[in-house]
């Protein structure tokens, strides 16, 4: 199948599953890109993720950068207009149902149901990322400690990236 | 859950409550404003954007901001993708939320891939290679950061932990496809949510 076709209806598919935004997707990104397409390398789909995150913008930029190892520009053009549309139309219908639903009950409860599986998904991509990121201790540690640091600082994650580059360059990683 | 509390932590929440919305904010108010709080967000791009829609701009209250947020977090996407259609949808309508979205997405989509075509360039460089190394264990921590944060919104809910623990579960150790997982678990654990709400109303 041509591949444009194959980014525009899976990202397309996934955009409607990314609850708490596409980190909560990557999982099946990798499950369909490195997995079942073999389109590249854990390796590269770890270092894609790792660049999406050190730009600023909204996480959904791996879908971008996806794209664009699969298919060119084109690719990335594709691959983000299929990620951004049908939730942006969804959004424009729910904006004016969720003004009119103002005072019912079922608006906490959906929300509440959503929650926990954000949650999960969420950290279920922090696992998968780690999983290809870490192979060594000094890796693993530094996950670790940026998620203390996140945790309990305020320190901009720039920082955190920059710092990363830096252990990365010494040979700590 | 409480939307928009957890990164805002230690910003004091604007005060000043304007008589709703509409002050006039053009489409090349609404492109640019965007672009800005896209560029200035690493990361975690939602406490930029509160900062900037309520309390440079005054666009919305804190209070609209909030529930705003909420309603961006219920709908697939992302948070800060979607929060851009309800903002540029209240004060323009269609053409408002999709000038918005442009404004978000047009800069990052073009920075991203310059940074991807310089790294396929060098990628073979060692140095290259080792602070990628770097960055990916650090982007592997920002993720699960960002994961344990959200987790605090659900409390001591055991409920609400189990659902977290079978999605996890259903996504590193059965490796399910999601869209089956979240078909099943959405509705189950809206029914207890459900459930619970009419038990302490």
């Amino acid at each position: 199948m041509n591949p444009l076709f194959e980014l525009m209806y899976r990202f397309a598919a996934l955009s409607l599953l990314a609850f708490g935004g596409a980190s909560t997707v990557v999982p099946e990104m990798h499950r369909l890109v490195v997995g079942t397409h073999h389109w590249m390398s854990e390796e590269t789909f770890t270092q894609l993720v790792a660049i999406s995150q050190a730009t600023p913008g909204p996480n959904s930029l791996i879908a971008t950068l996806i794209g664009w190892q699969v298919a060119g520009l084109a690719g990335a053009f594709v691959a983000t207009a299929a990620m951004s549309g049908p939730p942006a139309l969804m959004m424009f219908a729910a904006a004016n149902l969720w003004e009119r639903m103002k005072n019912s009950p079922w608006r906490g409860i959906v929300q509440q149901g959503i929650a926990p599986l954000s949650v999960g998904l969420v950290l279920a991509s922090g696992c998968i990322i780690s999983r290809g990121a870490d192979h060594t201790p000094g890796a693993w540690l530094l996950t670790a400690a940026t998620v203390a640091a996140v945790l309990a600082t305020r320190l901009h994650p720039l920082w955190l990236i920059a710092a990363g580059a830096l252990l990365g360059l010494t040979g700590a990683v | 859950m409480t939307p928009g509390e957890d990164c805002m932590t230690g910003e004091p929440p604007a005060v000043e409550e304007r008589l709703s919305s509409p002050v006039g904010i053009s489409h090349a108010g609404l492109f640019w404003g965007f672009t800005r709080i896209s560029l200035v967000g690493f990361g975690g791009v939602m406490a930029w954007a509160r900062r900037a829609l309520v309390e440079e701009r005054g666009w919305l209250t804190s209070q609209e901001f909030t529930s705003l947020f909420g309603l961006s977090q219920l709908i697939p996407g992302p948070t800060i993708t979607n929060l851009s259609v309800c903002v540029g949808a209240r004060f323009q309508g269609a053409t408002g939320a999709i000038v918005s979205l442009l404004g978000l997405i047009a800069a990052p989509f073009l920075l991203v891939l310059a940074i991807a075509s310089l790294y396929s360039r060098y990628a073979a460089h060692p140095a290259v290679q080792a602070m990628l190394r770097g960055i990916a264990a650090v982007a592997a921590g920002l993720i699960l950061a960002m994961g344990v944060r959200m987790g605090r919104d659900l409390g001591r809910s055991l409920p609400s932990w189990s659902f977290t623990l079978l999605i996890l579960a259903g996504v590193l150790l059965l490796h399910l496809p999601l869209a089956l997982l979240m078909l099943a678990l959405a509705p189950a654990s809206m029914l207890v949510a459900a459930w619970q709400k009419r038990r302490t109303p």
